[in-house]
């Protein structure tokens, strides 16, 4: 999917060319009401081209061909946006069927492995699945424990380990085995995979309209009538003054005030807001999902994984015995030296950050012990004899007591302490000595207390979930700058707290990935499920997120306001334009036979025609100028909702006053060797 | 202008401003559903007439409130229609008036239940006593009592409350806020030299012998109600331009209180009913901005006079009086154009068509937007509205579902404002391009003038003014009946809307505030609401005043 991102290649743009064109069709135009308007206006005049006195009429030939020409323009570029942002879904869709072409798989009946084409399985058959072959369908792992690479979906090329039971257990179709071999169930039957939901929801061929995107619908159709009856009505006054108005200037007017700038762009909004959820490798599975994440109140987030690192990191050395800090150090680091681990490596940044020395060369040639789960220690066991152990307080305790050595009276007490502080102790040992303890702490991950600054800013409520008690999460909470948390948090904690928020009329968001998060993914409004986790959980979940990393909630929230902000700054733009537009048309209809009008024509437009064509080709090409706003969204930075409003008045709102004032007097300065 | 006129302008919006506010806190106080020290003066006489009535104080739904206006409202207009039609053979009737001609009744009739007012009858000779009081007092009580009910409903919708009960706060609002003031104003005004008497029409020999008959009536008490309730009918043909109807300078600036008391008061009132007094302030001032700037704009072009009438020789330094009262001036006859228009009164003491092009534009284009204050309750409910696009708008350039009061703005009330915001330009654009079509030969002025003629009377029929830019032969069936059609449905669509709108929002959770949400109680929403206002409005009516008094105002001043 990642490798998908250039939006802009010419095969999609060519696509997009030739969808525009089809798209001119009257019943797909119907859809879309303000441009249908346009399509009607358009015909109108091509009628008028043919038949110039039709309507007794007395405009000549050449404006009458200009305006249907700028008018079909108007419609091609407002057909080649949506067209545009569509196809975007489209070549991605493409890449993922490939994906999907036909396994074969190693169904399992009774002992034996038959082979039967995957769109044979149904949902609890079970199959084999070895080293290099692709996984036939949708299902869980119920024996064995393999590394799967998902890139196909994911776009990640690391392998993910997955074995049977737990939280990592779901498989995908059409994912590859790279090593070892599983027995999968399937859990979907063909058509209903996960592929096949992906496909269709990155096609848009089930994308229904938005509530939002409905309501706003509604405003500008009625804003259209209101023009239409404006336009319509316009004649009968002219007549009682004698003045006789030309059809084509009358349908000139009507579509550049009628808002075709938003009219035209509006699915194209909706269809890439949805895109922009896509490309972040989060699937949304509906847009409503995310016009929901951009008016969310409040986020839960698990701390572990999301907020912190979790019991990792390297904090402190604390000595036992009589032994002294410096010498916990040295011979934690000696460990460590070879240790890959977090924890490792954060010994030595701690040695670093304290200043510590030590000695590598002293475990030159020594014998890396790596952590086992049958010891919970590492360590190295040097040249001249001398083993040197870090891990788990116990198994360090037992193994210095099967070497006859002695537990220092202060171990136990310091090693509690720093358990109930929230923090995991390492005891560390050479023989039959303990030195002391390393203090591992829970390390809030960089950058987390800046975004929940934004999200405060934006209004957004954070709220903490952890299994620590209430002491630690405190401790925790603060260093992130939570504004609130749950501490000993067990699943059903979590449904009672988004229920509560919602009773208030907050709207929720959670991120989950385990089978027991399912129903508060559910009772959520905006659940973001973790493909790394349970199908439970990404079932109840109305959001996927294909890297499985928690925090992107947050930029789904902005995403979510992005695309109801893009729809409103552009209505704004659309609406602001008819201002100039009224003092380019309005002089240029009536001032033939009422010269003082000229006194509006502010833009000194060089003659009436030249005054209605430039409205007019401003209003077409305002569409392909806006088009990669439209698609990019615009400039969301967290701010307060007055500084934002603020700031898209000025830019939107006045922006859309004064820039059709220069772009029509612009154009009209070409225009005027013609007309 | 003289310094005079500058101060009377100064201390008449002085004097409205420091009486909207405690205005406003009575109007809430009088419709809370809780038990006030107001139950103790007013409750045995409201518990009589519930009785009497037969209505039970029960909340109603938006549609039996809505049904409830509406039916109870129609079913006045047949009553006060026979009434008008057969008003020759009834009692009270001294000077003799003859019955009304069936489309004539059915316009007067629908005028004046739609507080719009609108005379095609000349007040002292086309209605018995009878049917002024009757007809025309009753329904100057009733029509102002039931929007401003609906008003309140809305209101009490937007902050999450029942809607309530029509007929127990139409009953309050008759008994509590329009008799009480009305009945005060009503003794000033006979104090101030205003007729108030049941005797015929006076015959008197004037000193050159010729016989002369002076038209009187209970004109005080009639008087009250107009302004109060900004019904705006006179009670002679010349409206508050009659000497008798208007005695001199104090009256008239007691007039334009009376217009402006309801309309500025209401906004407060919301504010204390949402429970955020800011709310309401900032209504306040942005729709007092508009009203400034209608009003310097009018003062000035008046002030500037007649370009032609210059041209001729005509001395303009006093400004363009022709049709205005000398006795009240150009500052106190301007002003009071645009109170009447704001206000959606409908009275005048200057005729409006011979206002200045620039100076008829202020008048029509505060009845094309209805929102400068507007009409006791209709007005507001058209501001509520506006309110509710601009935040639409906002909600949507910061990103958020909009919300509004806490209540979040979604598909169903967008499609039921949008329906809303249609109605006032169809029924001012079609019928006027309809009737400049068909009816040419009844407008007296040929040109943009005439255009003006025909746009103004669609304009105030459909915002509930009343008033009449006159020259029009506007006694035919035609208008009659295309005026009548509009009053009718300018005044209840949006009423069956509006409610629609509330209940909609009552049943909604409200959503918590937080530094997210947008808010709509500070300058920068002020701001946006003046623009979505003025926008909307300029964009829809632009090219019909630009042939109108826009046209006639460069083509004088070239």
């Amino acid at each position: 999917m990642s490798t998908n991102k250039r939006a802009w290649n010419r095969a999609v743009v060519n696509q997009a060319l030739k969808e525009a064109v089809i798209k001119l069709n009257p019943k797909t135009m119907i859809q879309n009401p303000i441009m249908f308007v346009v399509e009607v206006g358009f015909l109108v005049t091509l009628f008028l081209v043919f038949m110039p006195t039709a309507f007794g009429n007395t405009v000549s030939f050449g404006f009458n061909i200009a305006v249907a020409l700028i008018l079909l323009f108007t419609l091609l570029f407002a057909n080649f946006a949506e067209a545009l942002a569509e196809g975007r879904g489209k070549a991605q869709a493409d890449s993922l069927k490939k994906t999907k072409q036909e396994i074969t798989a190693n169904r399992l009946v009774g002992l034996d492995v038959v082979k039967v084409p995957s769109t044979d399985l149904r949902k609890g058959d079970i199959v084999v699945v070895s080293q290099g072959e692709m996984i036939p369908g949708d299902g869980e792992v119920i024996k064995g424990l393999a590394s799967v690479d998902e890139s196909a979906i994911t776009g990640e090329s690391a392998p993910v380990l997955k074995e049977a039971g737990g939280d990592f257990s779901s498989v995908t179709g059409g994912t590859r085995v790279i090593s070892d071999q599983i027995e999968v169930r399937i859990t979907s039957d063909p058509g209903e995979s996960f592929l096949d939901r992906m496909i269709s929801l990155v096609e848009g061929a089930k994308r229904q309209k938005t509530p939002n995107e409905i309501a706003l619908n509604t405003v500008l159709v009625s804003l259209t009538l209101i023009f239409l009856v404006v336009v319509v009505t316009l004649p009968f006054f002219a007549d009682y003054l004698n003045i006789q108005l030309e059809v084509p200037v009358l349908i000139a007017l009507l579509v550049c005030l009628i808002p075709t700038t938003i009219g035209g762009l509006l699915s194209a909004i909706g269809i890439a807001g949805m895109d922009r959820v896509t490309q972040f490798n989060v699937l949304a599975m509906s847009g409503k999902a995310v016009e929901a994440s951009g008016d969310i109140n409040t986020i839960i987030l698990d701390k572990t994984g999301t907020i912190t690192y979790g019991n990792r990191m390297a904090s402190d050395f604390i000595a036992v015995g009589t032994h002294t800090s410096q010498e916990v150090g040295y011979w934690a680091a000696l460990s460590s030296v070879q240790d890959d681990t977090p924890e490792g490596r954060s010994v030595l940044e701690l040695m670093k950050k304290l200043n510590y020395s030590y000695e590598p060369a002293v475990i030159r040639d020594g014998t890396f012990m790596e952590f086992k789960a049958e010891t919970r220690m590492s360590g190295v066991d040097l040249q001249d004899g001398r083993k040197i152990r870090k891990g788990a307080v116990d198994a360090v305790k037992q193994w210095v007591l099967s070497q006859g050595g002695e537990i220092p009276a202060n171990l136990d007490p310091n090693s509690d302490a720093i358990a109930s502080a929230g923090g995991t102790p390492l005891a560390v040992a050479v023989d039959h000595t303990i030195y002391g303890l390393i203090y591992l702490k829970d390390t809030v991950k960089p950058g987390m207390r800046e975004r929940f600054d934004q999200m405060r800013k934006m209004g957004i409520k954070t709220i903490m979930c952890t299994g620590d008690n209430p002491l630690t999460a405190a401790t925790i909470a603060k260093e992130a700058g939570v504004d609130d948390f749950i501490a000993e948090s067990k699943p059903e904690d979590k449904i009672a707290v988004i229920r509560r928020e919602q009773a208030e009329g907050k709207l929720v968001a959670m991120t989950g990935d385990g089978t027991n998060d399912a129903p508060a993914l559910a009772q959520a409004d905006v659940g973001i499920a973790m493909n790394s986790g349970t199908i439970a959980a990404k079932e109840a979940a109305n959001m996927i997120d294909l890297d499985s990393d928690p925090s992107k909630i947050i930029e789904v929230v902005s995403i979510g306001k992005q695309l109801l902000m893009t729809r409103g700054a552009l209505t704004t733009f659309s609406i602001a334009n008819d201002i100039a537009k009224y003092f380019a048309i309005i002089p240029a209809m009536f001032m033939l036979a009422i010269p003082e009008l000229e006194a509006l024509n502010i833009m000194k437009l060089h003659s009436p025609m030249s005054a209605i064509l430039s409205a007019l080709i401003f209003n077409a090409v305002i569409i392909p100028i806006l088009i990669p706003l439209a698609m990019k969204g615009v400039a969301y930075k967290p701010m307060s909702s007055s500084q934002l409003l603020r700031r898209n008045l000025l830019v939107y709102g006045l922006g859309g006053i004064i820039v059709p004032f220069a772009g029509i007097k612009l154009i009209d300065l070409f225009v005027q060797f013609w007309a | 202008m003289t310094t005079m006129a500058w101060i009377s302008v100064a201390l008449l919006l002085l004097i409205a401003c420091l009486l909207a506010r405690p205005t406003g806190h009575y109007i809430a106080h009088a419709f809370s559903n809780e038990r006030t020290g107001l139950d103790r003066w007013f409750g045995p006489l409201e518990n009589l007439i519930y009785r009497l009535c037969g209505i039970r104080q029960e909340n109603q739904s938006w549609k039996q409130y809505a049904m409830s206006v509406v039916l109870s409202n129609t079913l006045m207009i047949l009553i006060v229609y026979t009434i008008f039609r057969i008003q020759g053979m009834l009692p009270l009737n001294p000077s003799g008036v003859a019955s009304m001609e069936p489309s004539l009744a059915f316009n007067t009739a629908i005028s004046f239940m739609t507080n719009t007012n609108l005379q095609h009858y000349s007040g002292e000779t086309g209605l018995s006593y009878l049917s002024q009081m009757i007809g025309i007092v009753f329904m100057m009580f009733v029509a102002p009592a039931s929007l401003l009910s609906v008003a309140i409903a809305f209101i009490r919708g937007l902050a999450g409350k029942p809607l309530g009960n029509f007929f127990v706060d139409l009953v309050r609002g008759i008994t509590r806020i329009l008799l009480p003031i009305a009945f005060v104003a009503a003794l000033v005004f006979v104090a101030l030299g205003v007729p108030q008497t049941l005797e015929p029409t006076a015959v008197v020999k004037t000193v050159e012998g010729a016989t002369q008959e002076i038209a009187r009536g209970p004109v005080g008490s009639f008087l009250a109600i107009k302004e109060l309730g900004n019904n705006g009918g006179g009670f002679f043909g010349v409206n508050s331009a009659h000497p008798f109807e208007n005695p001199g300078a104090i009256s008239n600036m007691l007039q334009m209180l009376l217009m402006l008391l309801l309309p500025t008061s209401l906004p407060f009132t919301y504010g204390i009913m949402v429970g955020n007094k800011k709310q309401g302030r900032v209504l306040f001032v942005s729709m007092a901005m508009m009203f400034l700037l209608f009003l310097g704009i009018s003062i000035a072009s008046e002030q500037a006079g007649n370009p032609a009438l210059h041209a001729l020789g005509v001395n303009q330094m006093q400004g363009s009086m022709e049709g205005k009262e000398v006795r009240f001036g150009l500052a106190q006859s301007a002003m009071y154009s645009v109170v009447t228009t704001a206000s959606e009164t409908g009275a005048v003491n200057n005729m409006h068509d011979t206002l200045t092009p620039l100076g008829g534009l202020i008048t029509i284009a505060n009845m094309m937007l209805n929102t400068v204050f507007g009409g006791v309750g209709a007005g507001f409910l058209n501001v509520l509205m506006y309110a509710m696009i601009a935040v639409f708008l906002s909600g949507l350039m910061v990103g958020r579902t909009p919300e509004f009061l806490g209540k979040k703005i979604e598909g169903r009330e967008m499609k039921l404002i949008a329906v809303t915001m249609l109605i006032h330009p169809f029924l001012i654009l079609i019928p006027t391009a309809i009737a400049l079509f068909t009816n040419a030969d009844t407008i007296s002025n040929a040109g943009f003038h005439g255009l003006t003629q025909v746009m103004y009377e669609y304009t105030s029929s459909a915002a509930n003014n009343g008033s009449g830019f006159e020259g029009l032969g506007d006694a035919t069936s035609f208008w009659n009946l295309t005026t009548g059609i509009v009053m009718y449905l300018g005044r209840f669509c949006s009423v069956i809307t509006m409610l629609a709108v509330a209940g909609s929002l009552a049943a909604k959770k409200p959503v918590p505030e937080t530094s997210g949400t947008f808010r709509t109680d500070n300058a920068l929403f002020a701001g946006v609401f003046l623009v979505a206002v003025l926008i909307v409005g300029a964009l829809t009516f632009f090219p019909a005043l630009v042939l109108g008094p826009i046209a006639e105002q460069l083509t004088l001043l070239s």
